[in-house]
């Protein structure tokens, strides 16, 4: 039951942050929210880009490398392919061999 | 027609879907072994379907927590949301039927799938939208039910796959920079999160990254529009 109402309340505390932007600008959008919404998307990108790489760490082995490595692929990938799908796959399966049989 | 717009949003979430299953198979797996079955990992995924909220929820639940503290810790951890919403507000505006839902669908990954604003030619783009979304939380509460079901019983090693999210959000930083020649924004948000991920810690840098952000750009907002 406790687990049950704590289920609850983290599922109503995540639809409200979710909803909340879109309640208090439901009428007119304000210039200022219009503004970051055309800035913000690449913003947030490379904040995510971050977040998914906080916990790397560079001064014990393999010092981050695989993760440089697979990157660089996706990058790599991305610019001469354009394909977002071969650019994912491509850098997993080799970030995935890199620490599986490399490192 | 309707039908090549379902195809198009689902090649358009294939990238998602190794991530979502592989993550939602370990969150079950987690709350598995924490003493609660399939049914609550379906739940819990079909209900809150936040990837690190469900992984921090199952530390809250095993470890007692009160209703305050899973409060604001659901307020910490998905504050970000405030943040993608924000962005979408314009964008979701015409939405109608499909909004709440795309609303609540609204993801980190279903974010970066969504954010560039480009749609089909031709489609409805609150349809589309919304495929996108009801794909995604799919591969989630597969991936859950999987986990939770056949716990570690894979034939194969799949250390590194979780790659595949960081390879999203990357191969979607690189088309974004790409297809513009204003690096500012994006600049801001690598730099600002770096910044505060040394002065902050790995723990506690999000919402300090996300206000630094935010100051960043609102203070460049006067000079950007004059130019």
């Amino acid at each position: 039951m406790r687990e049950a109402v704590l289920v609850a309340v983290m599922a109503v505390g995540t639809i409200l942050l979710r909803f909340l932007p879109f309640i208090i600008f439901r009428k007119e959008t304000p210039p200022y929210i219009t503004y970051l919404g055309k800035v913000l998307p690449p913003a947030i990108i490379g904040m995510l880009v971050i977040y998914c790489l906080k916990d790397v760490k560079l001064t014990v082995r393999p010092y981050g490398i695989p993760e440089l490595i697979a990157a660089v692929c996706v990058i790599g990938l991305q610019v001469f392919r354009r394909n977002s799908l071969l650019s994912i796959l491509g850098g997993t399966i080799i970030y995935m061999v890199l620490v599986q049989a490399v490192f | 027609m309707q039908h090549s717009i379902v195809k198009q949003a689902f090649i358009k979430t294939v990238p998602v879907m190794a991530g979502y299953v592989v993550l939602g198979a370990g969150f079950g797996i987690l709350l598995r072994n924490a003493g609660y079955g399939v049914l609550w990992a379906f739940a819990m995924s079909l209900f809150i379907y936040a990837g690190s909220m469900q992984y921090v929820g199952v530390s809250l639940i095993t470890g007692g927590a009160s209703i305050f503290t899973t409060a604001l810790t659901t307020v910490m951890v998905n504050a970000r949301h405030l943040f993608y919403s924000i962005s979408m507000v314009d964008r979701y505006k015409d939405a109608g039927k499909y909004k709440p839902y795309m609303i609540f669908g609204l993801t980190d990954e279903t974010y970066s799938l969504l954010c560039d604003g480009k749609t089909p030619e031709g489609a409805d783009p609150a349809y589309y939208r919304f495929l996108v979304s009801i794909f995604n939380q799919s591969y989630w509460v597969t991936g859950s039910v999987l986990g939770s079901l056949l716990g570690t019983v894979l034939p194969f090693s799949t250390e590194g796959i979780e790659f595949s999210m960081t390879a999203l959000f990357i191969a979607s930083f690189t088309g974004q920079w790409m297809s513009t020649g204003d690096h500012i924004p994006a600049l801001t948000g690598l730099l600002s999160t770096l910044v505060c991920l040394v002065l902050f810690g790995p723990d506690r840098f999000l919402i300090p990254a996300m206000l630094l952000i935010t100051l960043v750009l609102t203070l460049l907002r006067s000079r950007r529009e004059e130019a």
